[in-house]
């Protein structure tokens, strides 16, 4: 087990190293930094003065060692248009994200499990058909446009809802839904396989034998069991949620990481691009070994297998 | 005679149609249409795509009140005839989609074949690269790397093939591990063929179907990207004709309803998508049952 867990941790170190290679790489062999880590406008002696404050005449590894003992200290540079250093702007922003990640998690599975439980009962029948549209629609339609569309029909046609902002629940309603469809279709489909498996399986066909009525095979014995993955599923995809929102919230004025990310590129503000894809991508590897941990906890068998 | 040859045509139909089954016919023939108005452009367009009138702002589309056929589907918020655009737009999301595709499919496919084929050191550099890159948001690593090296249609192409080449990696390494052990490549071996011929000649072949079936299955998510990060001014620059552009440009009479600008670019893009997922499915049952899974 502690084996397990080091070696895990291991890879997760090297994970993040190799991050942080990759994005230190990329700003400096496609360009000169310095152009991109000052204001837009600045004076030649403005730039030259970032230059050697990055220390860019010294051997790469240097800078490197520099980049990384300043991230570890959680120094991520200061935005030009906020003036402030840009971790606190991200945690700031960090909330809002995860409030608007986990309506539309609630609501993707709130619609997912339900229909994916109901097409695997009935295969080939009305709700597997109709489940089939909804998660190849969800699948396939870019989630920006669907927030587009809805803000036609709900706030210009019907003004039923608020196009944009924040601040009550009825502005969290079209921007989760935009951002969960997809995923409400991929939580559809992994339910249906799992049940579909699970059903299938000899514990399910004894329970069957026993005389148990269908409706409490399917609801306590095998729903439980077909949950697990549909749950680690969902795990993963809140913090991916929170990491893709970038459209959906630019187009609702929402004013979370995605957001900020928007005005980073709209400002030219370099730092706080950064920063946003550092810290995303740092997320995704913690929150994967964090699972990993979780179910050799839970299963033995894999902790035997590491 | 005639009974028997003809026993043998009736088989050989049967074994055609069979392998058509579930052919997706619809969204082949979408892609198509698509792609030959992607060609075609200059002969369809009734007007130029980055050009328009001050005076014809905003114009409805022929069949609401205001519209009038010269703009069969209404104009922008500085004049374009948005039918024009959408035609040269199908061109832009065509090239950049196929050669995004094919870029990733490459850079992907070879480093898999190679990390696969060489294991040690080389394949655990390639695949900690591989699940690195992987757990990087794509988007959000694309929008990195654009606001780097700024826009245009080539940068897209060049960002959206070093975004995507992961999965290729990850299938095809996968698939090499199996096919190494094959009677068909030991023997090569002991023919004395180098390593990068058995590579080239014995292994790439075999893996160019899921390579192929992937590259459908990406070309929709290729696109849509493609699309957001145009949206957010990232992406193929003004005044260029993309769909994700015109959907920026959209947004600016959405708050007055001029849903033509929003719903038509979005039509295109799910229609592209939808087809390209379909034919990818049809395409992986059909020519990879290992990709069934996927």
């Amino acid at each position: 087990m502690t084996h397990y867990i080091t070696r895990r941790l291991a890879y997760s170190l090297l994970s993040l190293m190799l991050l942080s290679l990759t994005i230190f790489l990329f700003v400096r062999v496609t360009g000169d930094p310095a152009s991109l880590l000052v204001e837009p406008g600045a004076s030649q002696a403005d730039i030259d003065a970032v230059r050697e404050q990055l220390g860019l005449d010294q051997p790469l590894w240097v800078q490197y060692w520099h980049f990384i003992y300043s991230l570890v200290r959680g120094d991520l540079g200061q935005s030009f248009y906020y003036r402030m250093p840009v971790l606190d702007l991200y945690l700031s922003r960090l909330p809002n994200s995860l409030l608007l990640a986990l309506a539309a998690l609630a609501f993707s599975l709130l619609i997912g499990i339900p229909s994916g439980v109901l097409a695997a009962v009935r295969v080939g029948g009305f709700w597997d058909r109709a489940g089939k549209v909804f998660s190849l629609l969800g699948l396939s339609l870019p989630s920006f446009w669907v927030g587009l569309v809805l803000i036609l029909l709900l706030s210009v046609d019907l003004e039923w809802l608020p196009s944009s902002g924040s601040g009550t629940a009825l502005h969290l309603i079209m921007p989760a839904f935009a951002l969960g469809w997809y995923f409400a279709a991929a939580h559809m489909r992994l339910t249906r396989s799992s049940m579909l498996e699970v059903l299938g399986s000899d514990y399910i066909k004894l329970a069957r034998l026993k005389g148990l009525p269908e409706a409490l095979v399917i609801a306590k014995h095998a729903f439980k069991n077909a949950l697990i993955p549909v749950l680690t599923l969902a795990g993963i995809n809140l913090v991916i949620m929170i990491n893709v929102a970038v459209v959906v919230e630019t187009v609702f004025a929402w004013p979370g990481i995605g957001r900020l990310l928007y005005e980073g590129i709209t400002f030219r503000d370099f730092p706080i691009v950064q920063a946003v894809v550092l810290l995303g991508g740092a997320m995704i590897v913690i929150v994967n070994l964090l699972i990993d941990i979780l179910y050799a906890v839970i299963d033995p068998r894999i902790r035997l297998e590491g | 005679m005639s009974m028997r040859s003809e026993t043998v045509s009736v088989a050989q139909r049967t074994d055609a149609i069979r392998g058509l089954e579930g052919f997706p016919l619809v969204p082949v023939l979408t892609l198509t249409v698509i792609a030959l108005v992607a060609v075609f452009a200059n002969f369809l367009a009734p007007y130029d795509p980055e050009i328009g009138t001050l005076t014809a702002r905003f114009r409805p589309p022929a069949w609401q009140t205001g519209g009038s056929v010269e703009h069969l589907l209404g104009t922008d918020h500085v004049g374009r005839d948005v039918l024009s655009r959408l035609i040269f737009g199908a061109r832009v999301s065509m090239v950049v989609g196929f050669t995004a595709v094919a870029v990733a499919g490459c850079i992907g496919t070879w480093l898999g074949i190679v990390s696969g084929y060489l294991g040690g050191w080389v394949d655990q550099v390639i695949m900690r690269i591989t699940d690195t890159w992987l757990a990087l948001p794509a988007l959000t690593f694309a929008i990195f790397l654009a606001a780097i090296v700024g826009p245009s249609e080539m940068n897209i192409v060049i960002i959206l093939g070093a975004v995507y080449w992961t999965r290729y990696a990850r299938v095809i390494r996968g698939e090499v591990l199996s096919l190494k052990e094959r009677e068909f490549v030991r023997l090569a071996i002991v023919a004395g063929c180098s390593k990068a011929t058995i590579m080239r000649r014995h292994i790439l072949p075999n893996v160019v179907n899921s390579a192929i079936v992937l590259g459908t299955l990406m070309l929709g998510v290729v696109i849509v990207t493609e699309a957001a990060l145009s949206f957010l001014g990232v992406g193929v620059p003004p005044p260029k004709p993309a769909w994700g552009l015109m959907l920026a440009d959209g947004k600016k009479g959405l708050m007055v309803g001029y849903w033509w600008l929003t719903v038509l670019p979005g039509m295109c893009i799910m229609l592209m998508v939808l087809s390209a997922n379909l034919l990818g499915d049809w395409l992986r049952v059909k020519l990879d049952p290992q990709l069934r899974q996927l």
